[in-house]
């Protein structure tokens, strides 16, 4: 189990990061920082609890810095300032040692175009995080075999990724992230590559899995309808800020401003005001 | 006409330089000649002291393990045995030997180069003016030096070659790891890979078929050294090219010249094969 709480993190991404830092601190927004430093903000004052055992949903649209955010959760991305707790204690301290550990046995990550190494095989791709842990080659092969019969692809585990279809490398994808066996997975846009009935297919999986294992998925999409779907929690992110968060109901039922308001909307299918 | 007086020349403290190294180090050169020497000489001993049949024999076992193409694999021994029916076989061992060594301390020397280069945005800004230098100064500029240090023979002409041959296998080597898909680095980095582990178990495979165009490159520019090199005492193919021409011996020149370029057609179709093998393009979605 593992709270994540992210505190006030800022991501700015440009030469003079320190300049627009202060900028974005006094309050100044994303085009006005960009503008007079020529630093583009990703994250502005980003604040949020992800509580243990639950589906978290990062919603924004493409540039709202929902991918950019999720990797400060394993510190792929190190924040321009502020904090990144896990379990109570800031991973931003860790050392190099210290952040690999931490990778191997806390967080795992499923991503959006795959990342499946294309040199390996289903069992080898799946095994890859317990390899690297060091565990023997026959240990590792009996977990690798569970989990991806669990995700349905059993019998493809000698083949290569580019032998399956695009659901199937996903199911790899998510293989890979349950048999590394963390507490966390972040998973960055996982379903948005694939075709909707696939997609529905690869929630309803998700949805069960999280019954059983009880893991905290902290899920990123671009797409209301999924958020609502599986999420929890809801977490709605624009231009690098957190505009809203809350559960399906609260997003539904009332939304914090226009923004959010738009999207709930054009999901009920009503024409927009100005139309 | 440009004023005599703005004239700064360099050649005589380059002279100089260099007179000193000759005359100050030349024990430290002669032990590194002593030791690439012998290490061409073993090559050349064993493809040598093999029957010819042997390694015709090893040459097809390599087409075959690199294309799986019986043709190819039958095309490799033919055009071997005819080099041996020219009656260059000697001449010929001679030169893969030289080829041999010089492409082995081009891939010591070349592929951690490269990786380096990779990593390393200052690496790369010092590395690739210097090997736009290597590969367009006139050989002969540096194997003169080369002769006065190491002296004549084998040795000399071996360095010049990996001066010639080993900037594409840097910049190949270099261009392959850039080329791995960052997604699936930033993977192996999110499950906990070490970067040796990302190097050598996602980077390095994942670059191999470039880094193979770039080996394949490098022997095919050292084969195109094989003339020069003749001319400062490597014996071999290179050497009766020579021969032929200062002897107005046309056919000679000509029989020699084909057995460099079937070494060259033989080389060329293998690695071109190790590099293919390698390759899984992603076909279906």
């Amino acid at each position: 189990m593992a709270d994540i709480e992210i505190r006030n993190v800022y991501k700015i991404f440009g030469q003079d990061s320190k300049a627009a830092l202060a900028m974005a601190k006094e309050g100044l927004n994303k085009s006005e920082i960009l503008a007079r430093s020529g630093c583009s903000v990703g994250l502005n004052n980003v604040s949020l609890t992800i509580g243990a055992g639950k589906i978290f949903v990062i919603m924004g649209l493409s540039g709202s810095g929902k991918s950019t955010l999720v990797r400060h959760i394993n510190r792929l991305i190190e924040p321009t300032s502020g904090e990144v707790m896990f379990d109570g204690s800031n991973i931003l301290t860790l050392d190099a040692k210290a952040l690999r550990t931490f990778r191997m046995h806390r967080v795992s990550m499923v991503f959006q175009s795959f990342a499946l190494m294309p040199h390996r095989t289903v069992l080898q791709n799946v095994v890859y995080g317990q390899r690297v842990r060091g565990l023997p080659k026959a240990e590792a092969r009996d977990i690798g075999m569970k989990w991806i019969e669990t995700v349905g692809l059993a019998g493809y585990d000698a083949k290569f990724p580019h032998q399956l279809s695009g659901g199937m490398k996903q199911r790899v994808g998510l293989a890979r992230a349950l048999a590394a066996d963390t507490d966390v997975i972040l998973m960055d846009e996982a379903f948005s590559a694939l075709d909707p009935l696939i997609r529905a297919d690869m929630q309803d999986q998700l949805l069960q899995l999280q019954q059983n294992l009880s893991k905290t998925i902290v899920f990123i999409t671009h797409d209301l309808d999924e958020a609502l779907r599986i999420g929890s929690e809801i977490a709605i992110l624009k231009d690098g800020q957190v505009v809203q968060v809350g559960t399906p109901d609260d997003i539904l039922e009332r939304p914090a401003n226009d923004y959010v308001a738009r999207f709930v909307h054009r999901r009920q299918g009503r024409p927009e005001a100005h139309e | 006409m440009f004023p005599d007086s703005l004239n700064l020349s360099i050649r005589g403290p380059v002279n100089d330089f260099i007179q000193a190294l000759v005359s100050g180090y030349g024990w430290v050169f002669k032990a590194i000649s002593a030791v690439i020497l012998k290490a061409v000489l073993f090559i050349e001993w064993i493809l040598r002291g093999l029957p010819w049949w042997v390694v015709i024999l090893i040459f097809m076992a390599l087409a075959w393990q690199s294309s799986k193409r019986w043709t190819l694999t039958v095309a490799v021994g033919i055009l071997l045995f005819f080099v041996g029916v020219l009656g260059l076989w000697d001449l010929t061992m001679q030169t893969l030997a030289l080829m041999l060594m010089a492409t082995i301390v081009s891939v010591v020397i070349g592929v951690p180069m490269g990786i380096l280069v990779a990593k390393s945005r200052v690496m790369r800004n010092i590395t690739l003016p210097v090997l736009d230098v290597m590969q367009t100064m006139p050989s002969f500029v540096y194997l003169i030096p080369a002769l006065m240090l190491f002296g004549l023979g084998k040795v000399p002409a071996i360095l010049a070659t990996i001066i010639y041959a080993v900037p594409p296998l840097i910049r190949l080597t270099d261009l392959g790891i850039r080329q791995v898909d960052h997604e699936v680095v930033e993977a192996a980095t999110a499950f906990g890979g070490s970067p040796n582990q990302i190097l050598f178990g996602v980077e390095l495979p994942l670059a191999t078929p470039t880094i193979m165009a770039g080996l394949n490159q490098t022997i095919m520019m050292a084969l195109s050294m094989v003339v020069v090199a003749s001319m400062i005492g490597a014996r071999g193919l290179g050497e009766q090219v020579l021969n032929g021409i200062q002897t107005l011996d046309v056919g000679k020149g000509l029989e020699a010249g084909i057995g460099i370029v079937i070494l060259a057609i033989v080389l060329d179709r293998i690695t071109q094969g190790f590099g293919k093998s390698q390759t899984e393009d992603p076909r279906n979605g």
